[in-house]
């Protein structure tokens, strides 16, 4: 008889039907908290570290959980979704017309393609102190930051998403007498939606990400903010609330634009 | 260069260029009659230093004939027809529709291609009144899209996805979105030739018989000399290297007899064939 051990069959998830997504992000979530708890715990137990314990999730929880109730956590929300909004406003306003352009003309593409590829890749942070001296106020500067850092993804997915673009369905529509406005409108634009919604969402996700370091920018009002006062004051209850309120948020957001993404897309799966 | 042939069939009209100017001139029979499209003296290259795709094309056809131009690959049909759609610019020449020199496309002369390219993020409706929607009409355009979709067999489809159909059914689509703004001239570039062959016989029928209820005048480019005795009045047989007319043929198969098991099809699609592959070199 052969020595050789049987190998098992791979473990494999129980049947869940339509309930399998939301109980594994149940067990998700519930592993990031015991992970989160854990280290609450070596903190506490930590004779240099203890005075961070309320790091932990029962008093972080029970902080945001007052923070709620008392509408604080609206009051430092609203200001960072106006700044991210607008700053995505703009982004998609140069992104989405820059990137049909380089996406239609070779040419331009070409020449664009050195400047673009450098701008991207200086950290939007570096532009800080240019920021600060170029616009009249803090909120004009932080949504210029955000702007700079999401006019990347969606130019970059637009125009992939025209070089993708099957030119016969454009020669269809001159040959049915469309006018440029008619191509843009009815073949361009929703045929690339799709891209310029993907290229949305990682902006979104770079823009969030960009907005806490931005908002120490001289604003009194925020996430960032709130994050920046709360070291200040030694308020670590406050500080861990406000880092759960961005990651709910910046979840939602990303959840909102996956729901778009997906009701756009018009690519069967085979 | 005189191109010769074994034997002239019956019908066959001008097969030659004249040796002179290297132009193509056909015959007409009856001038006053074939002008409802005028092509001119058409040459085209696709680069100024590229080989010459077509020359000194000239080709009249009256209104509500169906002409089949019969070609090999490269022999520039499929450039003819851009060139008459407006879609392309010929590097020399000009072509008239009515009297109206075409500068661009139009939707009163409309080309079906190859490929249905139907916008799949549309229902099969929406793909149908596009031409009606970039017309800006906005009067009867249901009613219109109902209509043509009903003369498709496609109205319980109508508002489907394009994607839920077979390639006939999209071809079928296509076609639809073709004749919904009323063209008077249809300009069809092998639109059949990756359909199966009983979808395509069926969809050639279809096609003959809806364009002679409406009086369209259509273009038909294929290398099917089949295609062409089911679907077309007339064939226009195209050289290669550069594409010039080198014969010009009427089709006289009744209606009766456009059904491939007919022996005056047969017959016709022997004689089209012979003079094909004579003109081709593949004989």
């Amino acid at each position: 008889m052969s020595d050789t051990p049987v190998i098992n069959a791979p473990v494999r998830w129980p049947s869940l039907g339509r309930y399998r997504g939301v109980v594994s992000g149940i067990i998700g979530i519930l592993g990031l908290l015991f992970i989160w708890w854990l280290g609450g715990r070596w903190v506490a137990n930590s004779p240099g570290m203890f005075a961070f314990s309320m790091f932990a999730p029962e008093p972080a929880l029970s902080r945001l959980w007052d923070m709620l109730l008392s509408g604080e956590v609206w009051e430092m929300s609203i200001p960072s979704l106006y700044r991210v909004g607008l700053g995505l406003v703009f982004a998609i306003g140069i992104g989405v017309p820059v990137g049909i352009a380089i996406g239609r003309m070779v040419v331009l593409r070409e020449v664009t393609n050195i400047p673009f590829q450098f701008l991207r890749m200086i950290s939007p942070l570096s532009w800080m102190p240019i920021a600060v001296m170029a616009f009249a106020t803090w909120d004009a500067a932080i949504i210029f930051l955000i702007a700079v850092a999401a006019v990347w993804p969606i130019m970059f997915a637009t125009a992939a998403g025209l070089r993708r673009l099957d030119p016969a369905w454009l020669k269809v529509a001159r040959n049915l007498g469309a006018s440029p406005l008619h191509q843009l409108t009815t073949v361009i634009l929703p045929a690339i939606a799709t891209d310029i919604l993907t290229g949305i969402r990682l902006a979104l996700g770079v823009a969030w990400i960009v907005l806490v370091p931005a908002e120490y920018l001289g604003v009194t009002s925020g996430l960032g903010y709130a994050i920046n006062d709360a070291r200040d004051t030694l308020d670590y209850s406050r500080l861990a609330a406000t880092v759960v309120v961005i990651g709910i948020i910046g979840f939602l957001l990303d959840y909102i634009c996956l729901k778009a993404v997906q009701r756009l897309n018009w690519v069967r799966e085979s | 260069m005189m191109v010769q042939l074994k034997s002239k069939p019956e019908n066959l009209r001008a097969v030659a260029p004249s040796a002179d100017t290297g132009t193509s001139p056909v015959a007409p029979r009856d001038e006053a009659d074939r002008r409802y499209v005028e092509v001119s003296g058409v040459g085209h290259s696709y680069s100024r230093n590229g080989p010459t795709v077509l020359r000194s094309i000239d080709l009249k056809i009256s209104a509500g004939e169906i002409v089949a131009l019969i070609g090999r690959s490269g022999s520039g049909k499929s450039t003819l027809l851009h060139i008459i759609s407006g879609l392309m610019k010929p590097s020399d020449g000009a072509v008239r529709i009515d009297g109206q020199r075409v500068e661009k496309p139009s939707p009163r002369w409309v080309m079906m291609f190859q490929a249905p390219s139907l916008y799949p993020w549309m229902t099969v409706a929406q793909n149908a009144g596009l031409g009606l929607k970039y017309a800006k009409k906005t009067e009867g355009v249901d009613a219109r899209v109902k209509e043509v979709l009903s003369l498709v067999d496609l109205a319980e489809f109508a508002d489907r996805n394009v994607q839920d159909l077979s390639g006939g059914q999209q071809q079928r689509a296509a076609f639809a979105r073709s004749i919904a703004p009323e063209p008077e001239l249809l300009l069809l570039d092998e639109p059949f030739s990756a359909l199966d062959i009983f979808t395509r016989r069926a969809l050639q029928n279809d096609v003959r018989e809806i364009a002679k209820r409406l009086g369209l005048t259509v273009v038909l480019v294929t290398h099917d000399v089949n295609e062409a005795v089911q679907m077309a009045d007339r064939a226009v047989l195209l050289s290669s290297g550069p594409g010039r007319i080198a014969g010009d043929t009427e089709i006289n198969v009744s209606e009766a007899d456009r059904v491939s098991q007919s022996k005056k099809f047969q017959m016709e699609t022997t004689r089209l064939r012979t003079l094909y592959t004579e003109i081709a070199g593949l004989g």
